[in-house]
């Protein structure tokens, strides 16, 4: 009886340390009290640096080697040759690439610019306290949660001239035939098309980031305005945007790199046509890589895309540090 | 400006901090601009001496 109170005591004062130590079993045990605070660091971040050199830095050693050669994934058994820079510059020389990168930054440009604008607006709407301000947050945030293919697939049927919902919309407030017009089908549309989707699908990030930082700025400081009879206009200039601003740069910076790289939408919308008007580069490297098999040439694009994205994220950091500094 | 210049002969990160971020911002403009055919062609090795710049000079001393 006595046995059982005292075993009982020792599972209540019980940590989850002492459960762990005690879990452990003695040989185990035994070889653990022999090593270093440092040997038990690596043992624990050992598993994770292996994993990071094997699925990240490899595979980007591995790219720029092949990028410097003629190899071709589909060709295993044919000897590979060593091209030099030949890859590179038939790239950086090849007018249609430069119309694809043309393409992604018309993408990239206004698709940051509306997101940002429309989010920021939202986001300050929706932070004023209102009726039914919870609901339309979940109705704002839908359209984020769904998945990239599934609205690609439903925007078709709304760009569809004869049937969809956009073009009759458009008709009437200007008036046009609904059916005058094709959306992903025109080359001076179809860029406009894929930056409306992706607009609709990703405001709803920009606003939640912006709702946040909004959401972090004290009220007492806006009392303090105030109190100094600052203007609502003055308020908004030099208290709400460079409060906000850390977060706002954060969401262009995950949107820029996401749509840097933007496949899965484009490819579901107009599948890069009608041409290559809306071929963005990552659905040009995809086929430069996976279709015609150009491997060491797709490994070049993918550095240069690489590099790209990666001055850029730098520059970012370093002026959201500043940001965040003052 | 004499400070700017002082600043990169003494190896200081601010300056050169600058140089490497010019460098890169022109790189990517290069890259996707639609005026001329060899600033785009330039545009990989301005960006990459710029980024290789970045992380170098980001050792420096303030």
């Amino acid at each position: 009886m006595g046995h059982l109170t005292t075993g009982k005591l020792c599972q209540m004062t019980e940590t989850p340390l002492t459960r762990a130590a005690n879990a452990t079993p003695p040989s185990v045990a035994r070889k653990i009290k022999g090593l270093s605070d440092r040997a038990i660091a690596w043992i624990f971040v050992g598993p994770t640096i292996f994993l990071l050199l094997a699925i990240n830095i490899f595979p980007l050693i591995w790219t720029i080697n092949l990028s410097f050669t003629n190899f071709r994934a589909n060709r295993p058994n044919r000897e590979v040759e060593y091209v030099g820079l030949r890859n590179y510059e038939r790239i950086l020389t090849d007018t249609d690439i430069w119309l694809n990168m043309q393409a992604t930054a018309h993408f990239l440009f206004w698709t940051i610019v509306l997101q940002v604008l429309i989010g920021f607006t939202l986001a300050y709407l929706i932070n004023k306290k209102f009726k039914g301000n919870d609901l339309w947050t979940t109705i704002i945030v839908l359209p984020m949660m769904l998945s990239p293919a599934v609205v690609g697939n439903f925007w078709k049927f709304l760009y569809q001239p004869q049937i969809g919902l956009f073009n009759y919309i458009v008709a009437f407030f200007t008036g046009k035939d609904p059916s005058s017009f094709e959306m992903l089908g025109q080359v001076n549309l179809a860029p406009w098309s894929i930056v409306i989707v992706d607009t609709w699908m990703w405001t709803p990030f920009v606003m939640l980031i912006c709702l946040a930082g909004l959401r972090s700025i004290p009220d007492y400081i806006y009392e303090a305005a105030e109190i100094d009879r600052a203007s609502k206009w003055r308020q908004f200039w030099t208290i709400t945007v460079p409060m906000v601003m850390p977060f706002l740069m954060l969401a262009v910076l995950f949107r820029g790199i996401e749509n840097f790289k933007m496949f899965d939408l484009v490819v579901q919308l107009t599948g890069g046509g009608p041409g290559s008007t809306t071929e963005l580069t990552s659905i040009n490297l995809k086929r430069e890589a996976f279709e015609k098999w150009r491997t060491g040439y797709a490994s070049a694009y993918a550095i240069i895309l690489f590099v790209t994205v990666f001055g850029l994220a730098s520059i970012y950091v370093k002026a959201l540090n500043k940001v965040k500094e003052r | 400006m004499s400070n700017f210049i002082q600043g990169l002969l003494r190896l200081k990160r601010g300056p050169w901090g600058l140089v490497a971020t010019i460098l890169i911002a022109l790189g990517v403009f290069m890259l996707m601009q639609p005026f001329v055919m060899w600033g785009f062609t330039y545009s990989f090795i301005t960006t990459l001496i710029g980024t290789v710049m970045f992380i170098i000079v980001s050792h420096f001393p303030e």
